[in-house]
């Protein structure tokens, strides 16, 4: 096994291109050495990603956006002082990894490279609309974070590429998100469903919303119809039922050890009700 | 002379001082089956079957051997040749069998090859150079398919004389048992409820993995290091497995990160020994996570039938069980114990219960705390919940008009000797958690339990020092604080202080034989062991003082750690400390030591009542443990504090068992969650504070009242929860686990 610890991701990115067999990227390694170690994947080379410049920071910009490095985890986004406060739900899904020490470690941009279905960060950040920048042999292009995964340990990722920053929109007035999953136990579990919702309202009406489920198909859905459930609405039961029947329309689940069919489907409803219910408050400034 | 035994007035037992392991546990200086090293030792390594059932045509090790890093590799064949045990029986066959397979791999997991290499890497490495043909053979997982006709056999003619004629050869072992005439009972009910329960396998779920260090020459002398909560049994069953004499293999107990039961066997020590025979160095293994969920015993699963009768009144007039137990590939399923302690809370006229012993292509089921009685009680007390709700009566009144009482005929044959149910229900009862008031969309639940409790071959040695500090070795690992419980009973005993008592789990060449830590014997049979050699001490201390004093040795007693005149000569001489006594022993003829051996009969049966308040998502079927309350009768709690582990404990396990816990089999025969993530334990943000209630009612059997407690904890559980949810929820859950896709499906009416 080859490691290398490159200085700038245009390293990294030719180390990558040139290197043979299986190559994994060394963010927070949770998932990376933890496969290892039970012999799911040996790499061939391993990249360890964590001594480029920058790659620890959470950058705010002038326009209200945010940049984040590669590195950063979900220790760092929970304990950021105004981060969590724009974007709650990307913040509370990247804080369910876990525990203190993974959270010590893992990164939003490995969960979403892992290519898990169940990642729970990837529906909040679906939700929020969030971009990465993909950096390869020919440059550099942005990609919509939904448009990474395309399976079970699958990435639309080209040899040579990697991921060298994620981008958070602006949150913008009136805005909320929240992300809830479902797990038999209370923490230290995997999720059985997950839901992100991020909306806007103006008054009492949502006049944009994105509406993410994990865990229900291959990889992380962003769901058109629960979006359209929602806009023009307050919310109403009518809304609320027509968001759950779009959910379950739109789950394609398996059977597993860890929920059924008929489960998943039922459950993907109920949290996307209870998730749009919050992030709703969120948008109107309540507590929830 | 010594002190008479008593149950009440103790100066040390009953009192909570802090464990003696404490601050090696804390610190990390406690070492535990993998924390030691030999010079020149060699990691081992498993190679497991894949496959469920196949038959083994062909093992080519010749590619491992030659990898320069390995130094032996070992199959079946070198457990074979056993030229001073040849042909091996039974149990120890039986193990054998398991911990190295030979003509078949009989489950996903079963060890069939292993090798020892200078690092754990390139063991790991080595093993996938080892080369196994199998012909992959039907399989059966479910014990309700392995009885039935077509079922694939495991083992021809593995059943014994029990079995009656017909059935399927993977029933092998049948229990019935029962008095009175159930039919007749059935006809004087009002009301009569039977019904069908399934519970799945669940695993022990020890934190620490099974781990040895392994030295055996081609002298036939061994010393082996282990975590076990046994090691005379390990001492036993290597040598058997390996053909060396017994007395020639030193066993060692490590400090040990939990058992249950499930370390009352052997498995990876044996295959340690063998490498290490044959590499001729010491040979380390530890297991893996999914190795000990896969190939280490779990429960036995389990599905039942019981019907009951009930008068008007909660009278019950009948019962009847049929308990099926799936025990993996090879005898050993509690059936027997099921169907005994599954009524035994009740004082029955008519009464049967019939258990099965049934073979599938799962692991060996290994003990795991009141082997059994879980299951039963999760039906039996199930059917009695439901009886209650439909006559509209009060749980706990009708246990208790019900329950077992002094002089009772038990269910399973004897007649009761003093025992506790009573008390534990009347507490439940007059507890504020019976009447609390309960929010919407939570439900209670009540459950009794019952557990044989056992003594078993016990022998403890006493040493005092110069200084009249003591040294107690015990030969019973210390699974639950038990060393904390051995020094305030020789401290009660010899009258001095519980801190100047230092007790150590001896090994197998310095102590005589002691059977495992195991069916909550260790505060009974080893503490009644040590009462009686602290006595024995306490004669030769006062055979001192009388010499000293010139005077008859029945003129002395033995008071608050000192030798003290009697009798006639009352007051003639000050009392002597044991300190002084000791101070003089070699010139007054020598070490001072107590000594004690037998197989204690009177353990004590033991019975407990849980209170459990359960909140279910009705969305989700998601259930929380929001109130809990467990009452047991201890006897005596010589360590009160350890008596509540032992209660906490039990319920924590019964809450994983009940709610999320099982053994999850694909159609290959393969298991799906061998590993934490998905084999789901309760996390400690899932339970509640858990209550307890200890209910002293001595046991006649034990010097100062003890009964064992580490079982009876984890009866109730699954029954008293199934109840709440039931309750909460609206719907009877009759299968286990009560998963949240379960618990939808029965609110959803499809289920
Ligand atoms: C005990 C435990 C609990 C867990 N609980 C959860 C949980 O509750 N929810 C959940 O979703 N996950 C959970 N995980 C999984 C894991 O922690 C997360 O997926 C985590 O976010 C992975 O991040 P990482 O930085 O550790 O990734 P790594 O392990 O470093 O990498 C993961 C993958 O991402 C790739 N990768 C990393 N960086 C880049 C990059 N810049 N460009 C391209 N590819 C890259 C790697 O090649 C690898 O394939 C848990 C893991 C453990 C061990």
């Amino acid at each position: 096994m080859q490691y290398h610890r490159p200085a700038s991701f245009a390293e990294a990115s030719d180390l990558a291109a040139h290197a043979t067999g299986i190559t994994r990227f060394l963010a927070g390694g949770t998932d990376v050495l933890v496969q290892l170690r039970s012999e799911i994947v040996t790499p061939d080379t391993l990249i360890d990603i964590k001594a480029i410049d920058g790659v620890r920071d959470i950058t705010r910009h002038a326009d209200g956006s945010w940049t984040l490095g590669v590195a950063v985890t979900g220790a760092e986004m929970s304990e950021h002082p105004q981060l969590g406060r724009e974007w709650p739900g990307v913040v509370e899904a990247m804080d369910l990894i876990g525990s203190t020490q993974i959270q010590g470690r893992a990164t939003p941009v490995g969960n979403l490279c892992n290519g898990s279905p169940a990642a729970d960060s990837v529906p909040a950040m679906v939700a929020a609309g969030v971009m990465a920048t993909v950096t390869g042999p020919n440059g550099d292009r942005v990609v919509a974070v939904e448009d990474i995964p395309t399976g079970p340990g699958k990435t639309s990722l080209a040899q040579g590429e990697l991921i060298s920053a994620l981008h958070i929109p602006a949150r913008g007035a009136n805005g909320g998100d929240a992300y809830l999953r479902f797990i038999p136990r209370t923490e230290m579990d995997i999720a059985v469903v997950g839901v992100g919702v991020n909306l806007r309202v103006d008054g009492d009406t949502i006049t944009e919303a994105r509406v993410a489920l994990g865990a229900v198909a291959p990889t992380v859905l962003l769901v058109e119809d629960c979006a359209r459930a929602l806009i023009g609405t307050t919310l109403d039961d009518a809304a609320l039922a027509a968001l759950a029947a779009s959910a379950s329309a739109a789950c394609k689940p398996i059977d597993d050890k860890r929920g059924t069919i008929e489960f998943r489907t039922e459950v993907a409803g109920v949290l996307a009700k209870r998730a749009a219910k919050i992030a709703y408050a969120r948008a109107k400034g309540e507590t929830a | 002379m010594a002190l008479d035994d008593r149950k009440s007035h103790f100066t040390f037992v009953g009192t909570r001082p802090n464990r003696p392991d404490g601050l090696d546990k804390v610190t990390g200086r406690a070492r535990f089956g993998a924390d030691v090293t030999a010079p020149g030792m060699l990691f081992g390594a498993i190679l497991r079957s894949p496959h469920a059932h196949a038959r083994i045509v062909r093992i080519d090790t010749s590619k491992a051997e030659a990898h320069r890093d390995v130094k032996a590799v070992v199959t079946r064949a070198d457990f074979a040749d056993v030229p001073f045990k040849p042909g091996l029986e039974g149990e120890f066959w039986n193990v054998l069998e398991n911990v190295m397979a030979g003509e078949k791999a009989l489950y996903d997991g079963h060890a069939v090859a292993a090798v020892a290499a200078s690092s754990a890497l390139a063991a790991r490495d080595a093993l996938k150079l080892i080369e196994v043909e199998y012909e992959v053979l039907p399989h059966v997982t479910d014990v309700d398919k392995a009885m039935a006709p077509d079922a694939p056999v495991i083992r021809e003619g593995a059943a014994d004389y029990s079995v009656p004629e017909g059935m399927h050869p993977n029933v092998v072992r049948y229990h019935e048992s029962g008095h009175g005439d159930v039919e007749a009972g059935f006809a004087e009910a009002d009301l009569v409820i039977e019904d069908h329960f399934v519970t799945e396998a669940t695993h022990q779920g020890y934190i620490e993995p099974h781990a040895c260090l392994a030295s055996l020459g081609a002298d036939g002398k061994g010393e082996l290091w282990c975590c076990t909560q046994g090691h005379w049994i390990v001492q036993k069953t290597c040598a058997a497995l390996l053909g060396i004499e017994t007395a020639q293999l030193r066993v060692t107990a490590s400090e040990i990160g939990g058992g249950f039961g499930g370390k009352t066997t052997v498995f990876i020590e044996p295959v340690a020994l063998a490498l290490s025979r044959k590499a001729n160095r010491p040979v380390k293994i530890v297991m893996s996570r999914s190795e000990v969920l896969r190939a280490t015993g779990p429960t036995a699963s389990a599905s039942m039938d019981v019907k009951i009768g009930m008068k008007k009144d909660g009278t019950i007039t009948a019962a009847q069980g049929v308990f099926r137990l799936q025990g993996g590939a090879f005898p050993g399923a509690p059936g027997d114990m099921t169907a005994m302690c599954a009524f035994a809370p009740y004082n029955l006229t008519n009464v049967r219960q019939v258990g099965y012993d049934v073979m599938s292509n799962r692991p060996k089921q290994a003990a795991y705390r009141a082997p059994g009685a879980p299951m039963g009680a999760f039906a039996v007390e199930s059917v009695i919940d439901e009886l209650c709700k439909k006559l509209g009566l009060d749980p706990v009144e009708v246990r208790l008009k019900n329950a077992v009482r002094e002089g009772t005929k038990a269910s399973y044959g004897p007649t009761y000797d003093r025992i506790g149910l009573v008390e534990t229900l009347e507490a439940a009862k007059a507890h504020p958690h019976y009447s609390a008031p309960l929010k919407p969309g939570q439900g209670r639940g009540v459950a009794c339990g019952f557990w044989f409790n056992h003594g078993g071959e016990t022998s403890v040695s006493l040493a005092l020092s110069e200084d009249g500090s003591a040294q107690l070795m015990v030969g019973t690992p210390d699974i639950g604080g038990s060393r904390a419980s051995m020094a305030l009973m020789a401290a009660e005993v010899l009258g001095i202080p519980y801190e100047n008592i230092r007790v150590t789990i001896a090994d197998t060449a310095t102590l005589g034989y002691n059977d495992v830590s195991h069916g909550s014997r260790v505060t009974y049979a080893s503490g009644l062991a040590t009462i009686k050699a602290a006595q024995h001490a306490v004669e030769k201390l006062c055979e001192r003082a009388a010499a000293k004093w010139g005077i008859p040795v029945d003129a002395v007693k033995w008071e608050n750690g000192c030798a003290v005149p009697s009798g006639p000569n009352a007051g003639d001489f000050d009392p002597l400390p044991l300190a002084e006594i000791t101070a003089d022993m070699g010139r007054t003829g020598g070490p001072i030591s107590g000594h004690f051996e037998a197989t204690p009969e009177g353990a004590g049966v033991s019975f407990g009542t849980h209170i459990v308040d359960a909140e279910v998502d009705p969305e989700t079927g998601k259930t929380s443990i929001t109130r809990y309350t467990v009452i047991q009768d201890a006897g005596k709690a010589i360590h009160p504090a350890y008596v509540e582990g032992q209660f906490q404990g039990g319920a924590a396990q019964g809450i994983g068992w009940a709610l999320n816990e099982e053994y999850i089999y694909g159609e290959d025969g393969r298991l799906q969650n061998p590993v934490f993530l998905d084999y789901r334990i309760p996390v400690a943000s899932d339970l509640p504070m858990i209550d307890t209630v200890i209910v002293e009612v001595p046991n006649p059997g034990h010097p100062f009242g003890v009964r064992g407690v580490g079982e009876t904890g984890i009866v109730p559980p699954l029954a008293a929860i199934a109840n709440a949810v039931s309750n909460a929820a609206g719907v009877r859950m009759r299968q286990l686990p009560m998963s949240p896709p379960r618990i939808l499906a029965a609110l959803k009416g499809n289920g």
